[in-house]
């Protein structure tokens, strides 16, 4: 095997003292800075890219590239511990990791989230080092009806999300959609629902943004609300032995949706469009589809946990693959690293995978090395977050306060944005009293700036003719299997309810 | 904080005697905290490229004594950087790295109550020239072919770009007026999407900067058919241009480095030094050529000139697509 040789060479590169100390560096400050709320990868690799012109181009890729894996362990540590999610990667993350931390079995959360994540990186390494070039033409053939059909899919997992109060969950979803849509139109290149004149809203409103209000203000003033500012969460203890134990029922009741999430997520990571949060929300609802014991979603089940986790590491590395078989950014992320390597003087594209062969190959093989190093340096510190959680509500309450404000401020540097935070975070507390599921709107208002111009585009393709979305070969079934999915709930209603949980 | 702030003025006194000798007492204005670079286009794109580009070569070359920190606000086309340079509370730290949305935004959204002409002219870092793109199993090699296949199709011709309004649609609308073509148009949201869907045939053609679609040049997907600079490009030889097929027209990407309204002379001054300094340096000289862009050095008159000449030049574009 040709590829083998390659992969060996390039785990050489990686190991070399400086690329492995980068890798470390990478690793640890991503780690922090996706635990941050609010910023992610994103911020993490632009803030640092002009550092990385002290080394050569081979050692700064690598460096930035265990900064996008750090942050991507990391992600999950806010979400579990505090409930806000460290990275819009790790929303879905939140709704088991957070139960999980409420009932003092936050240690339980972080393993899993760490054991997930190294499987969702490494299926992923394998896959992308075994098929990369034939992953690429998969992503070519991948139009506007394709990447919109499975939105819809992505829709249609997420409808039973909310519970069993669908339409509740649709007026969630509505919501979402609307909010997504506020800013500037591509298909028209005009822009829309610029509320009230105010010009904070021209840049559209993030998805950040709605996340740290609804999980971070709109979660604490329920919680407030909930125990009168007496909460107790059991005290977590930590011992190397409890760790172990933990390990154990990670691995045996994770394991399921580790899988879920490393395959999905690596696929929906290939696709430019997507990306990392698709796919970790996407594992999320098919994980709870297909899981036999459903209610145990949303109140601290560990595949609930290990399938967004797994889906976001393996969609990080997905991500990548455009981007050096293509020069095509499969994410945020890796458009900032595509920048760099221009800068660097590298010429993305097709031929850098024969060009610059050394490089591409060194970088692969980091990722081997930047996952083993991510998961014990997270192992290694999840003590003290466990520890972080002991502290008193009346401390960790203002704390996560602050957390929020200066993770939304950091990430936009807007004030309007801030504002936007608070609004949303008190707006989630009064749907929530209400029983209003919020996660639907979540999603919807990341899937929708995906879905809308792909459906726009796709009509404009046809003449306007729906039928582009069950004609073309690979739009065709998955546009099929979601409308059965989103059908499914529907038919259920309507007929006599059976006993539950027969299945 | 009292010791940091020392600690840190120390570092700076010890960095400003390293290299007196060089730059010290030539300039009376200094930047007297980090400075707000604006970039009007969002991550990943050319002009965000650039920022970054420009970025570490001050950086690496020590040439400013306060960061320049690099913020993406690419909303509403660019909208969102006019506004925040027009309102800038501290004119004398505000730059914005623009594209050609600089002329486009305010004419297209009258409503904003932005003058581009109020703004400071501080360097000019060259053009990016647009290319016309087909892929190449579509089996067409020259421009002619190009005619023809599109007036076949009849209006099912479809090309892929960045939006109505946007640089490559003013192309697209001047050629297809010019020789008379029924074109579908397919906005998307960034170059790098139109670029992966010609390779993967979603769309048939594409107006692009050679940047965009140079890996695929070079791979020998892409086949270009037409550039729209003024002479032939030295990358493609042997394309031919706009004028040559006998209409005056040549269009380009402004890559340049804007300061707020209000700006004081003394930093103009000072920051013209400083992106002089990169522009001339080996790093950016590099960059031009293998991003293929084309130098056009000019001063502040000459760009307040070239400024009203675009406006002008834009607003009839624009008028001749959205009539």
């Amino acid at each position: 095997m040709e590829v083998l040789s390659f992969l060996a060479d390039g785990i050489l590169v990686a190991l070399e003292p400086i690329n492995l100390l980068l890798i470390l560096i990478g690793v640890t400050v991503g780690l922090f800075i996706g635990a941050m709320p609010g910023l992610g990868s994103v911020n993490g690799v632009a803030i640092l890219l002009p550092i990385t012109f002290l080394v050569p181009p081979g050692s700064a890729i690598i460096f930035l590239a265990a900064i996008y894996y750090g942050a991507m362990y990391g992600g999950a540590i806010s979400s579990i511990t505090m409930g806000i999610p460290g990275a819009s990667t790790a929303v879905a993350t939140t709704f088991d990791g957070r139960p999980l931390a409420l009932q003092g079995r936050a240690s339980l959360a972080l393993v899993t989230a760490a054991l997930a994540s190294f499987v969702g990186g490494t299926v992923a390494n394998i896959l992308f080092t075994l098929f990369a070039p034939l992953l690429a033409n998969m992503a070519l053939s991948f139009g506007p009806p394709e990447i919109f059909a499975l939105m819809l899919l992505a829709f249609a997992t997420f409808v039973g999300l909310g519970g069993d109060d669908i339409p509740k969950t649709i007026f969630s979803i509505c919501l979402g959609l609307v909010l997504a849509t506020v800013g500037f139109d591509t298909i028209s290149g005009e822009p829309r629902l610029v509320l009230f004149d105010i010009q904070g809203f021209l840049r559209g409103i993030g998805f950040i943004v709605l996340a740290i209000g609804v999980y971070g203000i709109g979660e604490m003033l329920w919680t407030i609300e909930q125990t009168r500012g007496e909460v107790t969460t059991t005290n977590p203890k930590m011992t190397a032995k409890g760790m172990l134990s933990d390990t154990k029922e990670a691995v045996r009741r994770g394991w399921k949706g580790t899988w879920i999430g490393s395959i999905l997520g690596f696929f929906v990571g290939v696709l430019p469009a997507a990306g990392a949060t698709p796919g970790s929300l996407m594992s999320y609802g098919v994980a709870k589809m297909v899981s036999k014991n459903r209610d145990e979603y949303g109140k601290g089940s560990p595949d609930g946990v290990a399938a967004p986790e797994a889906a976001n590491n393996a969609a990080s590395t997905g991500s990548m693959l455009p981007m050096l078989t293509l020069g095509i950014p499969g994410s945020p992320t890796t458009a900032i690293l595509l920048g760099g390597m221009v800068i660097w003087g590298l010429t993305p594209g097709p031929r850098l995978f024969v060009d610059e062969s050394e490089f591409v190959w060194g970088l692969i093989g980091s990722f081997y090395i930047s996952n083993i190093a991510a998961l014990f340096i997270n192992l290694a510190f999840i003590p003290l977050f466990v520890w972080m959680l002991r502290m008193p509500f009346t401390i960790l309450a203002p704390l996560i306060f602050v957390l929020s404000i200066v993770g939304g401020f950091a990430a936009s540097r807007s004030l309007h944005d801030l504002w936007l935070i608070v609004i949303f975070g008190l707006a989630a507390f009064f749907l929530r009293k209400f029983d209003y599921p919020l996660a639907p709107a979540v999603l919807a208002i990341v899937l929708g700036p995906i879905a809308e111009p792909t459906m726009r585009q796709s009509l404009l393709l046809s003449s306007g003719d729906p039928m582009i979305f069950f004609t073309r070969p690979i739009a065709g079934p998955i546009t099929v299997i979601a409308i059965i999915l989103i059908l499914l709930p529907a038919i259920k209603l309507l007929r006599p309810k059976r006993s539950k949980g027969a299945a | 904080m009292k010791l940091t702030k020392r600690f840190f003025l120390g570092m700076a006194a010890g960095t400003a005697l390293a290299t007196l000798p060089i730059s010290a007492l030539a300039q009376e204005w200094q930047p007297k905290r980090p400075i707000d670079f604006t970039i009007m286009a969002g991550p990943g794109g050319g002009a965000d490229q650039i920022a970054r580009f420009v970025q570490s070569v001050v950086e690496a070359n020590d040439m400013m004594s306060r960061p320049l920190v690099p913020t993406n606000r690419g909303g509403g086309s660019g909208a969102e950087s006019l506004l925040h340079l027009k309102d800038a509370r501290d004119a004398d730290h505000t730059l914005m790295v623009t594209l050609n949305s600089f002329y486009t935004t305010p004419i297209r959204q009258e409503g904003l109550g932005v003058d581009i002409e109020a703004f400071t002219p501080i360097t000019m870092m060259g053009v990016d020239p647009f290319v016309l793109w087909v892929h190449k199993d579509s089996g067409i090699t020259t421009f002619e072919e190009f005619i023809a296949k599109v007036k076949e199709m009849d209006g099912e011709y479809v090309m892929g770009g960045t939006g109505t309004g946007q640089e490559d649609s003013i192309v697209i609308a001047y050629m297809s007026g010019a020789f008379g073509l029924d074109i579908k148009y397919i906005p998307y949201d960034g170059g790098g999407a139109v670029a992966k869907d010609l390779a993967g045939q979603q769309i048939m053609a594409t107006v692009n900067n050679p940047a965009e679609a140079k890996g695929f040049y070079e791979a020998g997907d892409f086949v270009p058919l037409l550039v729209f600079s003024d002479e032939r490009m030295e990358t493609f030889p042997d394309v031919p241009t706009m004028k040559e097929k006998g209409h005056d027209f040549s269009y380009y990407n402004q890559r340049a480095i804007v300061g707020a309204p209000g700006m004081s002379d003394e930093a103009a001054a000072y920051y013209r030094d400083v992106f002089g300094k990169v522009y001339e340096s080996e790093d950016w000289q590099s960059y031009l050529t293998s991003e293929s862009l084309s130098p056009l050095p000019m001063d502040e008159a000459q760009t307040r000139a070239y400024w009203a000449t675009q406006v002008a030049n834009h607003r009839k574009l624009l008028s001749e697509i959205d009539g």
